[in-house]
């Protein structure tokens, strides 16, 4: 009997194990519990998707009835269907593979077990925001991923830099969230269910009398997927989240968690396409994401931050391909952008934690000999992040170029902004190859180690995917074009030729000019400094935003808190009672014969009233 | 001429101490009362100046019951008798007590109660 709700509910055990005896449970089986339940979801994941492709449409089951409100009922319905199925069986297998290489990266933490109790919540929240069949209960793994990604951002919590990036994370997500909510509310309100597959069937007639509904609707479902999958305006938090454990930002920051922004889109495609303009907004978007994450991540030093500027324009492609054509290509760039983008960070990580800690690519160099594991096997990634053929990257950046080619009245400039990233990303990428393994070894300490096997082999397993997972492009968009529309005929050889020249010329420039020349110490100059400061972008939301808030909040604190209420109402009534003691007081001096004297003369004065009047 | 005496034959003696002397005797009792409770310190003095106003309300009663011919005056004297004892009574105890607890029964030095 096979049943869906198992595959979230296998990790939460797992959390509920280790995070209970987090104290007793030695590492060992802690280890062994947090990988074990991940695999088992994973084996799980895998038994649908076979059903499924014996001609099931979709596996349903009703956990339990959550609440029902009149004629409305929230349950915690799990589907899997193509779509979803395919996202688990990422989650939970580049999720597997992760734990697997953190039992490596954390051996030696002192907070092991309560690290693999958060993985597996992450797990069980992502596995259900996929899974989940009730918009309610995508919210409730929507959220939870939002708690595991702060958790594990600020999981070094003594240290000065993760906490705050993980306030930061959370803070900016809560725009985004402001958004799901309220497209939540409308969709309820409009169409009266929050099962998503109701939802998608009935929305396009309920909002055909109310098409400004429909428009809401859509780019409040989009502003949450530029929360949490750090789209322009909302990217800043997640370069600041590289400051969790490396594995962390491999399997959070970068294959899964910032993708659910993605799926959301892909899902909730039948309600997006009512309205044609959100799918311009989205795919515009997109693309101004790829294009300027890409030039930041040009004078990036720090070995994660170059990666986590990349994971944000590689998303940007991703909405690009889930907007244009039918969504099956940003589906299929989020399949192999988790392979190679994991593989790199955990590329990142053998590499930090060969370098003893070291993360400024400008003082690595030369580790191609001395980590010959690592240095493969991130080459295999790289060459996938630059989409050189015949690696998964080259597949999927060509699908969805394609499609925006052909996308609206501004495709062609979309493409060109395309086109142009894929240039960048190559030129980035070649920087940050040939910073960390070609040349002269810099860093005076430390002699570098090739990392154990429990790491090496998720890196090696990774690349296999990350170079052949191209090849099952047919295949993939044969079973997810059950739920989106397959893209017709193949890619144009226009397409591939501007892709991969510009792939090709990115890459050759890169491997020249850092082939000898390393950023010196200091600041960079010229456009250089453009890039390195990140356009300034925090700064100006510190200007705009935060330093605004912060005058508000003390203004407020200082004359309204303060002022008003603390002096005037607070203590001013405290201060009327004790004045008006004060004059009082004197009468209650003690004395009985002083009393009595006031009786005495109260009574004759109410006699003489009496008598004379 | 032996008359018994009833009724009217009262007013003959009304004559000879009229209704004003008796009410002014009380008034100046009741005034001398209520001036030592006022000045006196000691408390023993303050419950004899109490003993001495409550006579003087006595005095009151009697005089005004001899001239309505009623005896709901002398009803009254002896609820204030009674009154009178009992409040003795308690206020000596509680003086006895002052003494031993606080030393002394000089009111002025009693003042704790201040605010």
């Amino acid at each position: 009997m096979f049943r869906v709700w198992a595959i979230p509910l296998i990790p939460l055990l797992g959390f509920v194990y280790i995070g209970l005896l987090s104290r007793r449970l030695s590492r060992r089986a802690a280890a062994i519990v947090g990988c074990s339940t991940v695999a088992l979801s994973f084996l799980v994941s895998l038994e649908g998707a076979l059903q499924l492709l014996r001609g099931e449409e979709a596996l349903t089951a009703t956990f339990y009835t959550w609440a029902s409100l009149g004629d409305t009922l929230v349950r915690l319905d799990y589907r899997l269907d193509a779509l979803s199925g395919s996202m688990a069986l990422i989650v939970s297998g580049v999720g597997f593979l992760i734990h697997l290489y953190s039992v490596g990266y954390m051996h030696g933490d002192r907070g092991f077990n309560r690290y693999f109790a958060f993985l597996n919540l992450f797990i069980f929240f992502m596995l259900t925001l996929v899974l989940s069949d009730n918009l309610l209960l995508t919210f409730v793994g929507w959220e939870g991923v939002g708690l595991c990604s702060y958790l594990l951002i600020g999981f070094w919590y003594e240290k000065s830099d993760p906490p705050p990036a993980a306030v930061k994370a959370f803070v900016v997500n809560r725009i985004g969230d402001f958004g799901f909510l309220t497209a939540m509310v409308l969709l309820l309100a409009q169409v009266g269910t929050l099962s998503i597959s109701e939802l998608l069937q009935s929305a396009p007639g309920a909002f055909e009398a109310w098409p400004v509904g429909a428009l809401a609707v859509g780019l409040l479902l989009f502003l949450a997927a530029t929360g949490k999958s750090a789209q322009v305006p909302l990217y800043v938090w997640l370069p600041d989240a590289m400051a969790g454990p490396t594995p962390v930002s491999a399997l959070i920051h970068a294959a899964t968690m910032v993708t659910a922004g993605v799926y959301l889109m892909a899902r909730f495609r039948p309600i997006l396409e009512l309205q044609p303009q959100v799918l311009e907004v989205i795919c515009a978007v997109g693309a101004v994401t790829a294009l300027l994450a890409a030039l930041i991540a040009l004078a990036q030093r720090d070995i994660k931050r170059v990666l986590a500027y990349s994971t944000v324009s590689q998303l940007g492609y991703m909405f690009m391909g889930v907007a244009a054509g039918g969504g099956v290509a940003g589906m299929f760039h989020l399949t192999t952008h988790a392979f190679f983008k994991a593989l790199l960070f955990l590329g990142a990580g053998s590499v930090i934690h060969a370098m003893g800690g070291e993360q400024d690519i400008t003082k690595m160099g030369g580790l191609r000999s001395k980590t010959p594991i690592t240095f493969w096997t991130c080459l295999v990634g790289a060459l996938a992040l630059a989409g050189l053929f015949p690696t998964a990257g080259f597949y999927s950046k060509d699908l969805i170029l394609a499609d925006v080619l052909h996308f609206g009245e501004w495709g062609r400039i979309l493409f060109a902004m395309g086109v142009l990233t894929a240039g960048l990303t190559a030129f980035y990428t070649a920087r940050w190859l040939m910073l960390i393994f070609f040349g002269e070894y810099r860093s005076p300490h430390h002699h570098p180690h090739e990392s154990p096997a429990v790491m090496t082999v998720p890196l090696v397993l990774l690349a296999i995917f990350s170079f052949g997972a191209g090849w099952g492009e047919h295949a993939y968009a044969h079973f997810v074009g059950r739920v989106l529309e397959p893209p017709e005929g193949h890619v144009p050889g226009q397409v591939i030729a501007w892709a991969s020249g510009a792939g090709i010329v990115g890459l050759l420039a890169g491997f020249l000019r850092y082939r000898s020349l390393v950023p010196g110490p200091g600041p960079a100059k010229g456009l250089a400094r453009v890039s390195e400061r990140k356009f300034w972008v925090d700064e100006i939301y510190d200007a705009l935003i935060v330093r605004p808030y912060q005058f508000l909040s003390k203004v407020i604190a200082s004359w309204v808190d303060g002022g008003l209420i603390d002096t005037a109402l607070v203590n001013g009534s405290g201060a009327l009672v004790r004045a008006a003691g004060r004059i009082v007081r004197p009468l209650q001096n003690g004395q009985i014969q002083v009393y009595t004297l006031a009786m005495m003369v109260g009574l004759v004065a109410a006699l003489g009233w009496m008598l004379w009047s | 001429m032996q008359q018994h005496r009833t009724g009217p034959a009262w007013g003959q003696e009304e004559k000879l101490i009229p209704l004003s002397h008796t009410i002014l005797l009380s008034a100046v009792l009741f005034a001398v009362g209520t001036v030592g409770f006022l000045v006196r310190r000691s408390a023993v003095m303050m419950l004899v100046c109490v003993e001495i106003m409550l006579n003087a309300a006595n005095i009151a009663f009697i005089a005004f019951a001899r001239h309505h011919l009623s005896m709901a005056g002398h009803i009254w004297v002896f609820v204030v008798i009674t009154v009178a004892a009992g409040e003795a009574a308690i206020g000596l105890a509680l003086i006895v007590a002052l003494a031993r607890e606080r030393g002394t029964i000089q009111v002025d030095e009693l003042r704790s109660l201040k605010g």
